[in-house]
């Protein structure tokens, strides 16, 4: 059950990187021309081409292409210089931020579902659930400027821009990371707990938590004795989602409070259409993506040894 | 619910006409979804009359002083080249709202469309169209969107219809599903049986049947049409200027937050109000589809 999950997931990551690949292989005829400006010649279209590979067979392209992201070499960016050197710190600054928003967001967002659970339909629950619901239909970039304007710029408890460098130590580089961390925290709490919150009370209608109540057991410990551990499966799934959400969220936050991050590169690079680094990074998000929800298969099919014997 | 359950019992005779039906159905609208409903309408409102009711034009340099603070003549001040900043919110109404409305009917037509197909013909045709959408889903959309937008430029048409076909891989999930479930009913193989042709079933028999799914869902996937778009434009590859529109306008004015002037958090806020309007009404048309709220 495990080695099939496993395979799957290494068969989208196959097909992933193909229909990324095969999209830069449709690029429009004119586009050398488009990135090397009007004075370009046919010589040097040719060599650009060349550079790029274009002048190749699809397959061979694809193949090469594949080996070297395997070993972190993406080839050359339109720029010139290596993409792995233009990414590798980067990426490195995004997923500290993504782990560190974690690290805060996912216990915080099962503590508070668990309450909800509890007091299901009380005043707390519906504070929570009507806070919640507003957050999840706000813009990411409204969230961080308010923030910023709060925070920053009235108050001056942090700066408004965590354009953070290796030389800093620990502690600055945290303060500067604050308001990026809450607003991608807002972002993905929000979906945590109401979902938590609904595997909870999906659970609580089992015959085995009438059985717990009617031995006497207090509430809460019925909620986290009896239910917590049955919801596992669910509750994890939710929460890879999210990160892999939060993996990708990071773009706009990133580039709302100018973090040297693999988000913002991504978006420079769309912008200059420099295709090599683009391509890269889509994989590197992609295969996030598809990580994330592997492990939460695994949690769920481990958490539930009932899967591991499928009939 | 008592007030709903009053008004219900003289009008449930079955020669209403549509009106009736509209405005009895209003009456029964929760307070969500009225309020949802006005939001909506203001909205529309500016977007279709803006030339009439902005007080400039949506290029016009009106002063001098870039970033220039409320005042008389300009309600909202100038935006960092001096133009009207009210002006460029009620146009940028337009172009976002707008596009985005395109762009989800064309996600629409062509999700639709296949889904319906898939269920339809099943076999093969069913298998492919699936695993194709399998494969494009597994990439987030904001980054397929903005790798297909690296290789095509950022044109508006471009825009439209890259979201568009990105989009539409979820509505042919939703529709393949629900056509899935009407296919198998007795009428529709009766119809078959009949010996009509697949067009006439898809029309008659299954859209009918599934429209209602489809139409509730139209105001979820609008909105998260409307954010896709109006984040793109905030990251500078979406609608390029001078094109007025909410997401940008967020961008270009950010710097005012500096001085801790709250004017770049207006149209973030026009984007919030909006999905939160729509997602009210959404809502409510959801429940209403699903039958949950049919007290009868």
């Amino acid at each position: 059950m495990i080695l099939q999950r496993l395979a799957l997931g290494l068969l989208s990551l196959l097909i992933v990187s193909i229909v990324i690949f095969t999209a830069v292989s449709m690029l429009p005829g004119d586009f050398a021309s488009a990135v090397l400006g009007r004075s370009a010649t046919p010589e040097t279209v040719a060599a650009f081409q060349q550079n790029l590979g274009l002048d190749q067979p699809w397959p061979r392209r694809y193949f090469q292409w594949l080996a070297g992201a395997l070993i972190g070499d993406f080839g050359n960016s339109f720029s010139n210089r290596p993409v792995s050197a233009v990414i590798g710190s980067r990426l490195f600054n995004t997923l500290k931020l993504a782990a560190l928003t974690a690290m805060i967001a996912v216990p915080i967002a099962v503590f508070l579902g668990t309450i909800c659970a509890r007091y299901r339909n009380k005043p707390i629950d519906r504070f929570l659930s009507a806070i919640t619901l507003a957050s999840i239909s706000l813009p990411e970039f409204f969230i961080a400027y308010v923030l910023m304007l709060f925070l920053a710029t009235k108050l001056h408890i942090f700066p408004t821009l965590s354009s953070i460098r290796g030389s800093m130590d620990m502690l600055e580089q945290l303060h500067r990371m604050a308001l990026p961390v809450l607003t991608l925290m807002f972002v993905t709490l929000a979906h945590m707990m109401r979902n938590t919150r609904a595997a909870l009370i999906g659970i609580m209608s089992h015959p085995y938590i009438e059985m717990a109540r009617l031995k006497g057991e207090p509430e809460m410990r019925i909620i986290l004795r009896h239910a917590l551990p049955n919801a596992i499966g669910p509750i994890a799934s939710v929460i890879a989602i999210n990160l892999a959400y939060l993996i990708a969220g990071v773009v706009v936050v990133e580039v709302v409070f100018v973090y040297p991050g693999i988000g913002q590169t991504m978006v420079d690079a769309v912008r200059n259409r420099d295709v090599p680094v683009v391509q890269a990074c889509a994989l590197i998000f992609a295969a996030n993506y598809i990580i994330l929800n592997l492990v939460a298969d695994l949690v769920s099919i481990v958490s539930n040894p009932r899967l591991l014997h499928p009939r | 619910m008592s007030e709903s359950s009053l008004s219900a019992s003289p009008a449930s005779a079955p020669d209403r006409n549509m009106v009736q039906q509209i405005i009895h159905a209003l009456r029964q609208a929760p307070v969500t979804a009225l309020t949802g409903l006005v939001i909506v309408g203001i909205y529309v409102v500016a977007a279709v009359f803006a030339p009439w009711i902005a007080p400039y034009g949506e290029y016009e340099v009106v002063s001098d002083i870039p970033f220039a603070p409320w005042s008389e003549a300009n309600l909202l001040g100038t935006d960092q080249l001096g133009r009207d900043f009210l002006t460029r919110i009620i146009y940028g109404a337009r172009n976002s709202i707008g596009i985005a409305f395109v762009t989800t009917l064309l996600a629409f037509a062509i999700g639709g469309f296949f889904g319906i197909m898939a269920a339809a013909l099943r076999g093969w045709v069913d298998q492919v169209f699936s695993r194709l959408v399998d494969a494009v889903m597994s990439i987030p959309d904001l980054i397929f969107t903005l790798l297909l937008l690296a290789i095509f430029g950022s044109s508006v048409l471009n825009l439209i219809l890259i979201i568009a076909v990105l989009d539409s891989t979820r509505i042919f999930r939703i529709s393949r599903a629900s056509a899935m479930n009407v296919v198998t009913l007795d009428y529709v193989e009766a119809s078959t049986a009949r010996g009509e042709g697949l067009y006439w079933r898809i029309v008659h028999e299954i859209l009918p049947n599934i429209l209602p799914i489809l139409i509730s869902e139209f105001g979820m996937r609008f909105c998260f049409v409307f954010l896709v778009i109006a984040a793109l434009s905030f990251l500078g590859v979406g609608l390029q200027p001078p094109m007025a529109e909410w997401g940008s306008m967020v961008r270009d004015n950010a710097v005012l937050i500096n001085s801790g002037d709250i004017t770049p958090l207006i149209p973030a806020s026009a984007i919030a109000l909006l999905t939160v309007g729509v997602n009210f009404v959404a809502d409510w048309l959801l429940s209403k589809s699903s039958g949950l709220s049919n007290e009868e």
